[in-house]
């Protein structure tokens, strides 16, 4: 990592720029509101001396970013907020959910949706966020490929966010069966045996997701464990993985843009 | 300089004059520490993971238990037409553990095939042999017709249309004090010969029935 260099002061114009105090004014008395900027002041000089935090966020925050960058480099953001938006809408759904098969679950999502306050708007945030997190997943991967920036030194954060790709389906397809309606069931019947169509472990799979040769009592419970725990901890850890990448490497210019000639190879100023 | 090469190569920390070596000793005690390290990680970790592991693949191993169901007298059938009939396939879960299954007395006529002769009954399940939709029977057209992807099979199970790859499967059926008791599953290929149970979608003429062999969680 590159020795960094001191931020740069915001561009507030010099009108607005607080002039520094002069010596001897203000009597020594700090008034409450400098006291408490103060305060704030040494509260973060006290976790920066023991964590070197401000160095890592300016190391992620203030990097270079290419010329030519545009609003289409925002889709990998927008990804993470979609994503943000159903960890946040899962994380409240499931305190009323119930993986019960016997009922119990189309219940709980009846309750959610008609009776709970807000209830239907978060449902719906988290039903319909699941396909816009999907939609942006695969245009922010159509951006990555048709700018070129899977290529060198990058193709390990494209590998990467393959993976993450796969594990946004896994979560598409283990969630579709929670509200257990017979859209759902059917579905997940559907699903689980095109699963088995692969020769030889494909049956094998089968069994593994349904937690034996039939549709189950575990297998609702099994596919709520894989939505809420297994897979987002996978996403979690991957999206850090994404992002470090990302910080190091720097973001690839759009393949329209031409890298500039060394200043002395330049014609007109030789 | 080659000799002192050589004589660092020694096995014996003795030899290599390490501070505190014992005579006939060839492990020095950090590589000693480093191994046992994390060889003690080592066996922690798989301590918790691989009862987990197994914990969540068993199912595939376990063997299902079955059960004979009566679904009905003797009388209640017919040798000519279907009667749907509703069974429990797993219990404890009420409605979504329930399925249709098609029941019709042997006919000696239709039932021709040697596979079939001895039954009482001919039992068809209702999982479509494509995806497992539930296919119904239908009077008129003397079909099976699957409402997903259309598959089509006519009156002994066997496929005529869509895209279903084998027959529709089977159960074992007896009658007992007058009662027709419904038992295991089983698959049938395109000649009606019998099968363990496969899922839906895996063939089993030809080479389907090594691709996708029979398995703990299904066999009888």
């Amino acid at each position: 990592m590159p020795k960094l260099r001191k931020v740069p002061a915001p561009p507030l114009p010099s009108a607005l720029r607080e002039p520094p105090p002069r010596p001897g004014e203000g009597n020594g008395k700090a008034g409450a509101l400098e006291g408490a900027k103060h305060g704030g002041i040494s509260v973060v000089d006290w976790v920066d001396e023991r964590t070197s935090l401000t160095g890592a966020t300016r190391w992620i925050l203030f990097r270079k970013v290419p010329k030519g960058t545009n609003w289409f480099y925002t889709l990998g953001s927008a990804t993470l907020f979609a994503f943000l938006s159903q960890a946040v809408t899962g994380v409240f759904l499931a305190m009323f959910y119930r993986p019960d098969a016997s009922g119990g679950a189309y219940e709980s999502i009846r309750h959610v949706t008609n009776e709970v306050f807000l209830g239907q708007f978060v449902r719906g945030m988290h039903k319909w966020g699941s396909s816009v997190m999907v939609i942006l997943v695969f245009v922010h991967m159509a951006r990555t490929f048709f700018f070129g920036a899977y290529k060198y030194p990058r193709e390990l954060n494209w590998v990467i966010g393959v993976v993450l790709l796969i594990l946004t389906l896994v979560m598409s397809f283990t969630g579709y069966l929670l509200p257990f309606d017979q859209r759902a069931y059917w579905a997940t019947i559907v699903g689980v045996n095109i699963n088995g169509t692969g020769p030889l472990i494909g049956p094998y799979l089968s069994d593994f997701l349904r937690g034996g040769g039939e549709f189950g009592a575990t297998t609702l419970s099994r596919f709520y464990a894989i939505h809420m725990l297994l897979v987002p901890g996978l996403i979690v850890a991957l999206i850090g993985a994404h992002l470090y990448l990302v910080t190091k490497l720097g973001t690839a210019a759009p393949p329209w843009m031409k890298a500039e000639k060394r200043s002395e190879l330049r014609e007109s100023e030789v | 300089m080659a000799d002192k090469r050589a004589k660092q190569k020694s096995r014996y920390t003795l030899d290599r004059h390490i501070p505190g070596a014992f005579e006939g000793e060839t492990v020095t005690r950090r590589r000693f520490m480093t191994g046992a390290a994390n060889g003690a990680g080592a066996i922690a970790a798989a301590a918790f993971t691989l009862p987990a592991l197994g914990f969540a693949i068993g199912p595939i191993f376990k063997s299902s238990e079955h059960h004979w169901e009566t679904v009905g007298r003797v009388g209640d059938f017919t040798d000519t037409n279907y009667v749907p009939v509703v069974m429990t396939l797993t219990p404890g879960i009420g409605e979504a553990g329930k399925t249709t299954t098609y029941v019709r007395r042997f006919n000696p006529e239709i039932d021709t095939d040697p596979y079939d002769s001895g039954t009482p009954f001919i039992a068809i399940s209702s999982r479509c042999a494509h995806l497992g939709c539930p296919v119904r029977w239908v009077d008129a057209a003397e079909r099976f017709i699957c409402p997903c992807h259309g598959g089509v099979y006519d009156l002994l199970g066997r496929r005529v249309g869509g895209p279903p790859v084998r027959p529709l499967d089977r159960f074992y059926t007896r009658v007992i004090r007058e009662e027709v008791q419904i038992g295991a599953r089983f698959s049938v290929n395109s000649e009606l010969r019998r099968f363990s149970p496969r899922d839906p979608a895996e063939p089993l003429d030809g080479i389907g029935q090594y691709l996708y062999p029979s398995r703990p969680s299904t066999r009888k």
